[in-house]
């Protein structure tokens, strides 16, 4: 097992240097000149030929990557272009939002979706069946703003529970911070968590079929460690596969939500990097999503070797 | 419809162990209802290994799952009848009764041993967690009742094996594993489903060497589900014999194979290879088993019975005592002189 996690760690080294590095191109390849940018209001040719210099934009491509990288490595991803901010601490500051958002809205996804899944694969055809399936296409149907609207409508204006806007750090009480966070994380949640329902079922009613379900019955284990234990990790895989997929979404969707509810996160961040052109800052969040995502696909990869004894031999 | 017993034993002999009696059992068809089971009466006794044998589709595998209330609903239901273990009336108590029962007086083995094991999880903890159920043991204890099950069934390395997962196991070895997680809390009763169907015939005799060891050193009573009539000659005490849903005889092994007195016996007999006659063509009964849906009027198996006559099928056939110890259901049980096994 440990083995597999060292593994899987190595294959994402390589694959995190490709991420940098078409990360970096795009960047260049955006139309604009950063130098520009820099110079000022109406700048003169040699204020811009000056700060080209010191952006090292005369240096060919691949040895502007390789500093850059270089010092990506060490956190150091520049400064901000418009009021030179670090562009690391600026990331280190809205992490935590963004995570807090994140992980809530994942658990949400996860809850949800597990149960809503496993009650309809349990019965299929029964009613719990057919309004779950229901509820899940809706659900995929939907885009997040409009479901982080119609939220804050109905449980932060017609009756007022949580607030509509707006962010609270944990540090300034738990409570506070999740009722902060519990309308844009169900916002986000609400697609993953049918994906994840509508996965669950199918894995689920597969998996009640199964031979080795009849041979758990027959030994006279109680009805919740027959489905708890033996279907539900049989069951698993394919909803693990599945949640991959929707957590990389799902970060995506934090642009959005972050905007709708005045989250000062990482997704905020880029929003308003890329309209004022701040490339340093672009450069940053970027790579700091492709490795969160890296580091969710780590975690699925891994999770496989717990799920199916079979793989860790690979 | 069946004379013998009258419906409402209890007890019975002091070393009867189950006694299924009159036993209904219907599944939800796109034809309606359809009649799987059509009365089955059997008995097993403590430490005796009844053979329960028929083709696909007689019901011998509904039967043995009945006994466990492992039929799954839907679209199976029972309809009527008993199932008796010493007192108590196994479709009368409540499944948390019926989940206690479970692997623990009553086990069972199947037939696909590739498939009947969980992928997930070690062989050891399958067999452990029956145990600690069954006797609130700790998981210290479930592993060592693990270890020493497996050496019982001739698992090499126990100690080690039993942190195998199924996929290291050969399919003869998975079976063994069965075996041992069925034995683990020394049920009174095992019911085996073709346990040896899927095996290759050197690990086949394997097991059942294994089973018929189990039942001398633990005297557990084994009911044994096949379609084959050389291992019910092998190892069986008695044999029931079903058809279409119903028992169509019943006699001690040896009695069955010298004097078949019905003629799905003589058939099931005569389809036999025989030692010393490899020219000759293999028997076979024409036609098949009749769908539940589609079941002929009077008795059963007359469409393809060679000594058929128009009477049988007037009514339906009751099962008759026919001889010691020994009972069939045919319209000329008295008239006819089948052949036995040579």
């Amino acid at each position: 097992m440990l083995l597999l996690i060292a593994r899987r760690l190595l294959v994402t080294i390589p694959l995190l240097i490709l991420v940098s590095f078409l990360i970096y191109s795009l960047i260049a390849l955006v139309p604009g000149d950063p130098a520009v940018t820099l110079a000022g209001q109406d700048p003169t040719p040699e204020q811009i030929a000056a700060a080209r210099e010191e952006l090292g934009l005369t240096d060919p491509f691949i040895v502007q990557y390789w500093h850059w990288l270089v010092n990506a490595v060490q956190l150091d991803f520049g400064a901000s272009l418009f009021n030179s901010e670090p562009v690391a601490s600026a990331i280190a500051a809205r992490l935590p939002a963004t995570l807090s958002l994140t992980v809530l809205a994942l658990l949400i996804a996860i809850l949800l979706g597990v149960a809503a899944g496993t009650l309809a694969g349990l019965r299929p055809g029964s009613w719990i069946d057919r309004v779950a399936t229901f509820s899940a296409s809706v659900g995929v149907a939907v885009p997040y703003f409009w479901v982080g609207m119609i939220l804050v409508l109905l449980f932060a204006i017609q009756t007022p529970l949580f607030p509509a806007i707006g962010y609270v750090p944990i540090g300034d009480g738990v409570l506070t911070w999740a009722s902060h966070l519990i309308l844009p994380a169900t916002a986000l949640a609400i697609a993953p968590a049918a994906v994840i329902a509508r996965q669950t079922r199918a894995a689920v009613a597969n998996v009640m079929t199964e031979d080795y379900v009849r041979t758990a019955e027959a030994k006279g284990l109680p009805r919740s460690r027959v489905v708890g234990k033996h279907a539900l990790k049989n069951a698993a895989l394919p909803v693990v596969t599945v949640f991959g997929i929707e957590a990389n979404r799902l970060i995506g969707g934090t642009v959005v939500i972050e905007q709708l509810f005045a989250i000062p996160g990482v997704g905020q961040l880029a929003f308003t990097s890329v309209f004022s052109r701040d490339m340093p800052m672009v450069q940053g969040v970027l790579l700091t999503t492709a490795v969160l995502i890296l580091l969710i696909n780590l975690l699925v990869d891994v999770s496989y070797g717990y799920f199916n004894p079979r793989v860790r031999q690979l | 419809m069946r004379t013998g017993q009258p419906n409402q034993p209890t007890g019975g002999t002091a070393s009867e162990l189950l006694r299924i009696s009159e036993l209904r059992v219907d599944f939800a068809t796109e034809h309606g209802w359809a009649n799987v089971l059509g009365g089955v009466s059997l008995d097993i006794h403590d430490g005796e290994i009844v053979g329960l044998v028929g083709e696909s589709g007689s019901g011998k595998t509904v039967t043995g799952l009945s006994i466990l209330g492992l039929v799954p609903s839907p679209p199976g239901r029972t309809s009527g009848g008993h199932i008796w273990l010493h007192d108590e009336d196994l479709t009368e108590v409540a499944e948390p009764r019926l989940r206690q029962i479970r692997g623990n007086e009553i086990s069972m083995i199947f037939q696909e041993p590739m498939t009947s094991l969980n992928p997930a999880f070690t062989v050891g903890d399958q067999i452990s967690e029956t145990f600690r159920r069954h006797r609130r043991a700790s998981r210290k204890q479930g592993t060592q009742r693990a270890v020493e099950v497996l050496d019982l069934v001739g698992i090499p390395n126990a100690a080690t094996r039993v942190h195998a997962y199924p996929h290291e196991f050969s399919g003869g070895m998975r079976q063994r594993a069965m075996i041992a997680m069925a034995l683990c809390c020394d049920p009174r009763l095992i019911i085996a489903d073709e346990p040896t169907t899927a095996l290759d015939v050197t690990v086949q005799s394997q097991i059942l060497d294994l089973l018929r060891s189990m039942r001398a050193e633990i005297g557990t009573g084994i009911l044994f589900i096949t379609h084959d009539l050389g291992v019910v000659a092998e190892l069986c005490d008695r044999v029931v014999v079903m058809y279409g849903g119903e028992v169509v005889e019943t006699a001690p092994v040896h009695d069955l194979f010298q004097l078949p007195r019905h003629p799905y016996t003589e058939g099931l007999l005569s389809a036999m290879p025989q030692l010393g006659s490899r020219t000759a063509k293999l028997a076979s009964i024409p036609g098949h088993t009749p769908e539940p849906w589609a079941m002929p009027n009077g008795c059963r198996f007359g469409p393809r019975c060679t000594y058929h006559q128009e009477s049988c099928s007037e009514s339906p056939v009751a099962l008759e005592s026919a001889g010691t110890e020994r009972q069939a259901r045919c319209a000329r049980l008295a008239e006819l002189n089948l052949r036995g096994a040579s």
